[in-house]
């Protein structure tokens, strides 16, 4: 795998434990990923996508550019086809018309390009948490062994080393999704597509983890593509928040999120901040009101 | 078309508009023991019943040794040893109270005539060859019911050529089968074989399919966009998705292959133990009856009890589940 020469030196990483002095080949990630990734890699294109199942269209001509590097958040109504648009980015889905691509490459089929971290129960639950987080590097043709430190550098960075051998089983949902998002990077993608990957989880914990996702992701310069009805979530995380409204789905806002990076706690309550909120509450209300209505008139 | 099915299969793709977080439901083996005491049909009822996590749980006794209190190894104990006694003062005293045990020796006989038999060649030989058919068709039972239910699992079309089949034979009680296999098949040791197999094989075969089946789809849109293909995400999600179904098919599988030997061995053979407790009734040695019936109750509950411990280290993962 090329994509290992990217880990730079030590680094105190995240929220992972520090180094224990276990024979580790690998050297730890490090956050050299920033220049190096955010530059060329991970542009998505969706152009015109409709995705019709059956007469009950779940997404209708959607358009979206998004740029290397870019934390995007498609947030909308549970049901509006925001899971299904992503899906297409995925490859699970293929659209009924339009096209998905990424960095000039259309989308056919599933790939190790594109990480998925989904909303729960997806890690294998009869493979230990370091056999969960090898599998990609092992379906990339690594050795047995060297999937397996690579799944152990990448445990640590999630700070999991102690539960490598452990069953999924066993793990809270937060230590779940932290493997999760280990596994989904483990290959090194260009994309890292996340469908509400902490909806499951408590309020503290969720917070938490959002935290750790972005350090991450500033880390990697990966492109994020984070699917979620949370507006707060929305806005604390991403670049940009594309809004989607319900039946049919339709792209029907692109909010640039003006708060600098890193993002903290404190910045939850900046005038910036508020106003973002506001301005997707308001789309959203409309938008919901509007079904709503529609959805009277229908019965 | 083509290439959308490279993508994932219909049956995929129906999942991924709906019930996309479904609890896969666990089989257990707990339901396996009744297997021994019931007819194929009733095996079978518990194998679609596995698929309802409601049925009650039947009370263990060889599946947990090793992991209950000693006093409830007492109580078991003392359950046999009651029996025991009240058969034996049933039987001395010639009972003859709706059911007649005047004809029925009593244990101390019964064990005199175990101590004989232990002392022959021939009994052993007898045990021996049921043992040896229950391998055999066991082990032919096993590979085909398993690898036919991943493939029915997996494939519409295969699934829906097999299923009338499985569905019309499966009922038929292996008894039926007997004047058919003699015509058949060219030796009696074939038809017994063949019968065995076939008893074993439909247990094993739906508890197969169901597992496949059961496979929930993230599981393999997870496989999939991690980069493997259709064979690692058989070898690496399919197969170990479905293996707690798989073997408590193999469990009840195997009672019922006990089941369907003894019904051979009943009508044809030379040996087995089947053969030898029919014998015993035509000879009017009403001990070796209660003999025979005995081991075949001891050794298919041993032989069950041996596919679930050869299974246990495959499901590790599982006592991790809550």
């Amino acid at each position: 795998m090329s994509g290992i020469e990217y880990a730079a030196a030590e680094s105190g990483m995240g929220m992972g434990t520090e180094g224990d002095g276990e024979a580790n080949t690998l050297p730890p990630l490090g956050k050299t990923h920033t220049t190096q990734l955010k530059a060329d890699k991970g542009q998505v294109t969706i152009e015109g996508v409709t995705v019709d199942f059956g007469g009950n269209v779940a997404v209708d001509d959607a358009t979206l550019e998004i740029r290397p590097g870019e934390f995007l958040c498609l947030l909308g109504p549970s049901g509006c086809g925001k899971s299904t648009l992503m899906n297409t980015v995925a490859g699970f889905v293929r659209p009924t018309a339009g096209c998905v691509s990424v960095d000039g490459v259309q989308v056919e089929q599933p790939g190790l390009d594109r990480g998925m971290v989904f909303q729960q129960h997806s890690l294998f639950p009869w493979k230990t948490v370091c056999d969960n987080v090898a599998f990609g590097p092992l379906m990339a043709n690594l050795g047995k062994d060297q999937a397996r430190a690579t799944a152990r550098s990448f445990l640590e960075m999630v700070g999991l080393s102690g539960y490598e051998n452990r069953y999924p089983g066993v793990l809270s949902g937060g230590m779940k999704q932290r493997v999760g998002i280990a596994r989904a990077l483990a290959n090194y993608p260009k994309v890292l597509l996340m469908d509400e990957p902490f909806g499951a989880l408590d309020a503290q914990t969720r917070l938490v983890m959002q935290e750790n996702l972005l350090q991450i992701w500033s880390e990697f310069g990966i492109t994020v593509i984070f699917v979620t009805h949370d507006i707060d979530e929305a806005v604390f995380l991403a670049d940009r928040v594309v809004i989607m409204s319900a039946s049919p789905g339709r792209l029907i806002a692109d909010l640039p999120v003006e708060l600098e990076r890193p993002r903290s706690l404190a910045m939850t309550t900046s005038d910036v901040y508020i106003r973002t909120k506001q301005r997707c509450m308001e789309l959203i209300r409309t938008e919901s009101k509007r079904a709503f209505d529609q959805q009277r008139s229908v019965a | 078309m083509e290439s959308n099915a490279a993508a994932l299969t219909e049956r995929e793709a129906a999942g991924l508009v709906e019930a996309e977080g479904s609890e896969t439901s666990r089989t257990s083996l707990r339901e396996v023991e009744l297997s021994t005491e019931a007819g194929p049909g009733d095996a079978i009822r518990l194998a679609e019943a596995m698929e309802d996590d409601t049925i009650p749980h039947f009370d263990k006794f060889l599946g947990h040794l090793g992991t209950l209190p000693w006093d409830r190894y007492g109580v078991r104990l003392g359950a046999i040893v009651g029996a025991v006694i009240l058969w034996h003062v049933l039987s001395v005293n010639h009972v003859d109270m709706l059911i007649n045990f005047a004809n029925i020796p009593n244990p101390v006989v019964v064990g005199d005539q175990l101590v004989f038999l232990l002392g022959t060649s021939e009994f052993y030989r007898h045990i021996l060859v049921s043992l040896e058919r229950i391998a055999i068709s066991f082990g032919i039972a096993a590979v085909l019911g398993i690898f036919i239910g991943i493939i029915m699992g997996r494939s519409r079309i295969f699934s829906d050529i097999m299923m009338p089949y499985i569905e019309i034979l499966r009922p038929i009680p292996a008894v039926a089968w007997i004047p058919m296999a003699i015509l058949m098949l060219p030796t009696e040791e074939a038809s017994i074989i063949y019968i065995t197999t076939l008893g074993a094989f439909f247990p094993i075969v739906l508890s197969t399919l169901h597992g496949v089946e059961q496979t929930s789809g993230v599981y393999i849109r997870a496989a999939q966009s991690l980069g493997a293909g259709r064979i690692a995400i058989m070898r690496h999600v399919v197969l170990p998705g479905a293996l707690p179904s798989i073997m408590s098919g193999l469990a009840i599988g195997m009672g019922v292959a006990w089941f369907s030997l003894l019904a051979g061995e009943i009508i044809s053979g030379q040996y087995g133990i089947g053969y030898f407790t029919w014998n015993a009734y035509s000879l009017v040695e009403y001990e070796s009856i209660v003999i025979g019936m005995l081991i075949i109750g001891g050794l298919g509950t041993l032989s069950t009890w041996l596919v679930k411990q050869a299974s246990k280290p495959a499901l590790r993962w599982q006592e991790s589940e809550t």
